[in-house]
């Protein structure tokens, strides 16, 4: 039973089509058989998904952005986990320091992020590289990484780890046996929401990017800044279903509210 | 406690210290830095320290007008996305849960596809021919077609779009944690719908809505794929000052200035915000909670 009245769902209905409306329309858009961007337009066709094929430059950047998105996610975790355990398990000088420090590229501008590194990676020879863009990533992913697996952490009675160690196991042994298998939910949710945010980061990348450093997004920026013809919208649309795709398998292991707030359900 | 217990935490700690040390705390010191270097198109950046290029912007008149136009778009897009977002929270809440979860998907999932390509679904409606221009054409609204993309109003359409889902979850984690028990009690006592909304749900969820605030509000901000897509390149914003004179005009010192201020302000603008706002929010609706003056 719905709690909600006629006018409360009138404007949940105008919510919902303003949400959907800009992603309705590029997947509309992308069957035309038409030679230019209109709506509405004649004759369905599929040749602009066909011409996904003939552009090699987008299935590159494509597998460009996913090589980025694994590297810098994976590498997050490893240094996400460690911190998360101290942060969670010990009191030290500094820590509260250290928690805003890891949480702070959340409330830093990515232009201002893109700026420091592009001068920074300059002086190395960094920029325009695929080590470059993965350290740059690295920062941007690590806060989400650590808020899911600290709320992992933090749903963990720590009488579990005690009772291991009371009956012989080391450290490690703890760490790798009772620890990382339970706090492997808030892992992966970290893991996936870090290779997403990667995957979508654009104004950092900008900075950083070069011919041969050129993630899907910075790809599409700069081909609409040329022209928008309807490759944009096939590409925009083949991004938009590849996503839901994404978001309906992951909302069955991992519910999104969940995995955008890192809020343990009551 | 050993020694090695005591090295635990900074052994722990040391991996991702040094990455941000590396990638973050140095680069951000750079910037500062550079702000503070002269330019010449021959010679590039020079080395003597001074403030030229703060008083540069500051008797720029392009920069205080991209400077108001970043703030005026940030508070519209802010206040826009509270008055929407805070409701359709409190809807998705009520409904039938069959109904919460795919409801909360379709409203939170954009937020995982790309700004460009959310940023390009409203250039195709928003243009002179888009679908918006035709149905106020077909509905003989006076003035249509209008123009609409390349203005404030497009940018801010666009970032209301990106930013009210987190409005909307932050809204959402705050009303998991509120009691049930509270709404029945003021049904019970007679409290009609608003009255329950604006005495009980609001004041419980206000945590959540000013975080929700502050983060759009920077975000906002900062933004620069927005309002370059749907701004177009006259309708400056101090973000993309700062991209044009990085990749395009080439003075980095200039550059470096600009994200300062662009940070700086925003730091302010999140201090003011905790310090006045926020608090005096919370003080006061504790007051309510106890039942002292309103």
């Amino acid at each position: 039973m719905s709690r909600n009245g006629p006018l409360a769902l009138a404007f949940h209905a105008l919510f919902l089509a303003f949400i959907l409306a800009p992603l309705l329309v590029v997947i509309a858009v992308s069957f035309t058989g038409q030679g230019y961007l209109a709506l509405p337009f004649e004759g369905l066709s599929l040749r602009w998904w066909r011409a996904i094929g003939e552009n090699p430059r987008f299935l590159e950047s494509f597998w460009y952005s996913v090589r980025l998105g694994v590297t810098a996610a994976t590498l997050s975790a490893l240094i996400a986990v460690p911190a998360a355990l101290a942060i969670a398990r010990w009191r030290f000088p500094g820590r509260g320091t250290l928690v805003a420090i890891l949480a702070s590229p959340l409330m830093i501008p990515h232009v201002v992020l893109g700026v420091a590194l592009l001068r920074f990676f300059s002086g190395f020879g960094l920029s325009g590289s695929f080590a470059g863009l993965v350290a740059a990533h690295i920062i941007v992913i690590t806060p989400y990484m650590l808020r899911l697996v600290g709320a992992g952490l933090s749903g963990l009675d720590p009488r579990i780890e005690r009772a291991a160690e009371s009956l012989g196991a080391d450290r490690f042994t703890v760490f790798r046996r009772v620890t990382l298998p339970l706090i492997a939910p808030g892992l992966a949710g970290g893991w996936i929401l870090a290779f997403v945010t990667s995957f979508d980061e654009l104004t950092v990348s900008l900075f950083l990017a070069s011919p041969a450093a050129n993630p899907l997004p910075v790809q599409l920026f700069n081909y609409i800044d040329q022209m928008t013809d309807p490759l944009v919208a096939s590409v925009s649309a083949a991004l938009i279903l590849v996503t839901a795709l994404v978001l309906l398998v992951l909302d069955r292991f991992y519910p999104i509210d969940r995995l955008l707030t890192g809020e343990r359900r009551a | 406690m050993t020694r090695l217990d005591r090295l635990t935490p900074a052994l722990l700690t040391a991996p991702s210290a040094l990455v941000y040390a590396g990638a973050l705390l140095v680069p951000l010191a750079g910037v500062l830095a550079l702000s503070l270097h002269g330019f010449d198109f021959q010679d590039g950046i020079l080395p003597g320290w001074n403030l030229a290029n703060y008083r540069d912007l500051l008797t720029d008149p392009l920069f205080g007008e991209a400077l108001a136009r970043t703030f005026r778009i940030a508070a519209l897009t802010t206040l826009i996305c509270l008055l929407i977002g805070v409701p359709e929270a409190w809807i998705i809440h009520r409904m039938d849960p069959r109904w919460r979860g795919p409801m909360l998907l379709i409203v939170v999932g954009p937020l995982l596809v790309s700004v460009v390509v959310r940023n390009f679904g409203w250039m195709v409606l928003l243009g002179t021919n888009g679908l918006v221009n035709q149905a106020m054409t077909a509905l003989h609204m006076p003035g249509a077609p209008f123009r609409l993309m390349f203005t404030e109003l497009a940018v801010v359409i666009g970032l209301v779009h990106v930013m009210v889902p987190l409005v909307v979850l932050s809204v959402w984690a705050s009303l998991g944690r509120l009691d049930p028990v509270l709404e029945r009690a003021a049904i019970s006592l007679g409290a009609g719908r608003f009255t329950i909304f604006t005495r009980i749900v609001l004041p419980n969820v206000m945590p959540g809505v000013l975080a929700g605030a502050l983060m759009v509000f920077c975000l906002s901000a900062s933004a620069f794929a927005t309002p370059a897509m749907l701004g177009g390149k006259r309708l400056k914003v101090v973000s993309s000052m700062t991209y044009n004179e990085f990749l395009n005009t080439l003075n980095w010192p200039l550059g470096a200035a600009l994200a300062t201020v662009l940070m700086a302000a925003i730091l302010l603008a999140t201090l003011l915000w905790t310090r006045l706002v926020e608090k005096r929010a919370l003080r006061r609706l504790g007051e309510v909670a106890r039942g002292g003056p309103a």
